[in-house]
């Protein structure tokens, strides 16, 4: 197997995508290609960082006032649509 | 090596069935389900938007939209999925709006092939996230996040952030499934390539500032 081939199938092999033949040979590639190794590991670790990382967190504060919003944007709605019954 | 696993897996039914009440005109069913998102639309729309203001009308939209089209939602999805559709739409609508002069598409094709391939393999620390506090942590992700092309950097917040499926994605977004992975492998590549220069292991010891 090329690098290439590998790096085509990094999506699906990290996500526990492929069958269990094509996973063996991309094993295979990863026991002797060092270069493919580290890339696997560090886009593994790319995206555990970013779904650990509290990137863009709603502040409680900000939360409570939106919803509030929200409802009363949808009660305002109902007002002036009401559903057909 | 471990695979990835899904972020999140909700109970399908319990969100029907509150998605079902919903319909019937019970205001707190829907509440709860927008208890149960509005953290996640709003970091979507954030990562789209890349503006506070702009991420807080989304959330406010996004859910009125919902809520005034229950009725069509024909339940062949999870709720969630339709949900996030709606959001990035009206995500995408903001970024237009400000940015005129340029066509916001999810279908922008960006010159980015060679951006994808890895140029520099280097190691990583062993805890490359204890490498920073957490504000420079925060700091280096988020400035990097931003640099993707914002079709990429959707398919790749969907996907590896919110945990979305590759199908889920596909339909949220309404690409095909070889787009959604094509473009979910360029989105992780070009990620880990740019978040290189910080996290390699250094010469003089790991995780030493």
């Amino acid at each position: 197997m090329k690098c290439s081939e590998f790096l085509n199938e990094l999506t699906n092999y990290l996500d526990g995508a492929l069958d269990a033949r094509t996973k063996s040979e991309l094993d295979d590639h990863l026991a002797w290609c060092h270069n493919c190794y580290v890339v696997c590991d560090t886009t593994r670790k790319t995206i555990e960082i970013y779904r650990d990382s509290e990137l863009y967190e709603l502040p409680e504060d900000l939360r409570t006032r939106l919803r509030s919003a929200i409802m009363t944007k949808c009660s305002e709605h109902k007002k002036s649509d009401p559903p057909s019954t | 090596m471990s695979t990835i696993q899904p972020n999140i897996e909700q109970p399908v039914s319990e969100e029907m069935a509150l998605v079902r009440r919903a319909k019937r005109g019970d205001d707190q069913a829907f509440e709860e389900l927008v208890r149960r998102y509005d953290r996640n639309v709003f970091r979507i729309a954030q990562h789209i938007t890349q503006n506070r203001e702009d991420a807080e009308d989304v959330v406010q939209e996004a859910f009125l939209k919902a809520y005034s089209n229950l009725e069509k939602f024909q339940e062949q999805s999870k709720f969630y999925t339709w949900l996030v559709r709606i959001a990035v739409n009206e995500a995408l609508m903001k970024l237009r709006r400000r940015k005129p002069e340029r066509t916001v598409s999810l279908d922008e094709e960006v010159k980015t092939e060679d951006d994808s391939l890895p140029r520099e393999v280097a190691d990583w620390s062993p805890n490359p996230e204890q490498m920073y506090n957490q504000a420079q942590l925060r700091d280096i992700l988020t400035r990097t996040i931003q640099g993707l092309p914002s079709g990429f950097r959707t398919v790749f917040v969907l996907r590896d952030v919110e945990g979305l499926s590759t199908e889920e994605t596909a339909q949220a977004l309404e690409l095909s499934i070889p787009a959604v992975k094509s473009r979910l492998l360029r989105a992780r590549l070009q990620l880990r390539e740019r978040l290189n220069r910080y996290f390699q292991k250094r010469a003089s010891g790991d995780g030493d500032q």
